[in-house]
């Protein structure tokens, strides 16, 4: 049934229904109303799950790390500098291969402090072992939940995930959420059963010192699972699909790409002003179309190549910048064509929460057909003296 | 035809605009369309200028950018208009609501119909304080024709309980009733 809610309620209650055993989580804007809602629906005796409170988010993800390794459901939710404080525990999650899902509700990092959106906190973890998926609407953000944890605790994959969105513009909007029932979440989602954990009547170690001589085998088989872990999401999400209607099976959403001459490249809420803006470019006779990146670990580099494969030029919009270099985005598309001559332009854009208008999307589309691009769009004049 | 609607509300911290955002979006999609509500995301402060947005459509809103050309704006507050420029972007043909108790004398864009109503006295009388968000969304709901006063009596009711609920109801028909009979 759909119903009209807000973001961050729509995706507490998303996670209830997945059934998670324990909760850790430390309040931060604008994470702060999912792991309320948790609270409350524990505190109510509606969710039948451990809440720790903490004093960090180093302390949250550990605690989520401990408790899956006793073989736990395990939820956390955070952003930005919390999210930056989870650092260390974040490599250790996915080294010891825990399949924990977290929330990220992307925000800005300081300094200077902003509590605004963009997504260089969930970025700034790409290269941490754990899986990534980005949501376009609250629809997404809800779906993904369910998703994740099917990919994540798979015995092939048992990797942690990220369900990435975006701060304020989805977890702040009331919008209409087709949302399960407990009966269709749990035909998708059985319960958890670990492959190894800690258990004092069979004592096993997880998570020791590896010497040179075996370390790089442990990176490799996360990477391995990583990397396979793109066939389980599309196995996944099919299955998502024809049980509820909404098939997550592709990596990536196309979107009036077919014909298109320029392509825009981008993840998350950006992509519904995107197709607007497209529609509206469509009429003056602009053939431009959307690639949009759901998921950003794995990367899907040959689904990129494939649906770019035709286009004259493409505009990559990045919510981040890897200082010094370029967007996260743009360089993973470049990396993707690599061979080609399909001409790419990276556009750093909307950091902090600066607003993205349909106006703005033109304005890069024309930017990218003039071939101007690795740029800050929309700065102001006075830092550019 | 252009199906989307966009309603912009300016109001002061702790007026409760990004309620009646809420609300008002609510009751639109208890109504059968499509909506889409959020605030202008600042830093909180009791009393400073906030903004809060409501999309209508009868197809799935994808925009996600602020609101710059409004077919309706809400003013909770009249003393905002020397400090905000609050009939920006406003289309010709739109519809303002000002709480006030004075006559507009600023100057308001062409084709723009104002309707001024004292939420602020009305609320009084109502609820014994001067939070004029349920006020305005039954004189939102008389002026626009987006949403109706019963299926907006239930979103107030689904956020509000008991007696709370009964005033800021009959706080929205008052000024809905009213809003009615001028225009």
């Amino acid at each position: 049934m759909m119903e009209i809610m807000e973001g961050s309620h729509a995706v507490a209650h998303a996670v209830k229904m997945c059934r998670p055993e324990v909760i850790a989580a430390y309040p931060i804007t604008p994470q702060t109303h999912i792991v309320e809602a948790l609270a409350e629906m524990v505190a109510n005796c509606t969710l039948d799950a451990e809440y720790i409170t903490v004093e960090s988010e180093f302390s949250a993800l550990s605690a989520c790390l401990g408790a899956s390794a006793a073989g736990s459901r395990v939820y956390s939710a955070t952003t930005s500098q919390g999210l930056a404080l989870m650092f260390e525990v974040c490599f250790n999650t996915a080294g010891m291969r825990f399949p924990v899902v977290m929330s990220i509700v992307n925000r800005a990092l300081g300094a200077p402090l902003s509590i605004w959106n963009d997504q260089q906190d969930s970025i700034s973890l790409r290269d941490s072992g754990w899986l990534q998926f980005y949501a376009e609407d609250n629809q997404e953000a809800t779906d993904l939940h369910y998703l994740a944890y099917r990919v994540a605790e798979h015995k092939d994959v048992l990797l942690p995930a990220f369900v990435c969105f975006d701060g304020f513009i989805l977890s702040h909007t009331y919008e209409p959420v087709e949302m399960l029932t407990q009966d269709q979440v749990d035909s998708y989602l059985p319960p958890y059963r670990p492959v190894l954990r800690l258990d004092s009547a069979d004592p096993v170690s997880i998570g020791l010192f590896a010497a040179p001589d075996y370390y790089m085998e442990f990176r490799y088989l996360v990477d391995r699972a990583l990397k396979g872990s793109a066939g389980v999401i599309q196995a996944s999400g099919r299955e998502f699909g024809e049980m509820f209607g909404r098939d997550y099976s592709a990596l990536v959403e196309e979107y009036r790409l077919e014909d298109a001459d320029c392509a825009i490249v981008a993840m998350g809420s950006i992509c519904g002003t995107v197709k607007d803006a497209i529609d509206d470019m469509r009429k003056d006779g602009i053939k431009a179309g959307l690639l949009r990146i759901r998921t950003f670990r794995p990367f899907p580099a040959e689904e990129v190549r494939k649906a770019l494969d035709g286009v004259s030029s493409v505009a990559v919009l990045d919510k981040n910048i890897s200082l010094g270099a370029k967007g996260a985005v743009c360089m993973e598309v470049r990396d993707a064509l690599y061979g080609t001559q399909i001409p790419v332009q990276g556009y750093i854009i909307a950091l902090g929460g600066r607003d993205v208008r349909k106006k703005d999307v033109r304005n890069v589309v024309d930017l990218t057909r003039s071939g101007k691009g690795d740029i800050f769009y929309g700065l102001r004049n006075e830092v550019l003296k | 035809m252009i199906s989307l609607r966009e309603l912009r509300i300016h109001g002061r911290g702790g007026q409760g605009s990004v309620t009646a955002a809420e609300l008002i979006a609510v009751a639109a999609f208890a109504g059968g369309v499509y909506a889409q509500a959020f605030p202008a995301f600042g830093v909180e402060r009791r009393g400073a200028p906030v903004q809060a947005f409501v999309r209508f459509d009868d197809k799935k809103i994808r925009l996600r950018s602020q609101v710059y050309e409004p077919d309706y704006i809400i003013v909770q507050d009249s003393t905002l208009i020397r400090d905000v420029n609050v009939f920006y972007g406003v289309k010709e043909g739109g519809i303002v609501i000002v709480n006030t108790e004075k006559p507009i004398t600023e100057q308001v864009p062409p084709g723009v119909r104002v309707i001024t109503i004292d939420a602020t006295t009305m609320a009084l009388k109502h609820l014994g304080v001067p939070i004029t968000n349920t006020t305005l969304m039954g004189a939102f709901a008389a002026a626009s024709g987006e949403i109706n006063i019963n299926p907006l009596e239930a979103a107030i009711r689904g956020r509000f309980t008991g007696e709370m609920a009964d005033k800021n109801i009959a706080a929205a028909r008052d000024a809905y009733t009213h809003v009615r009979g001028v225009t």
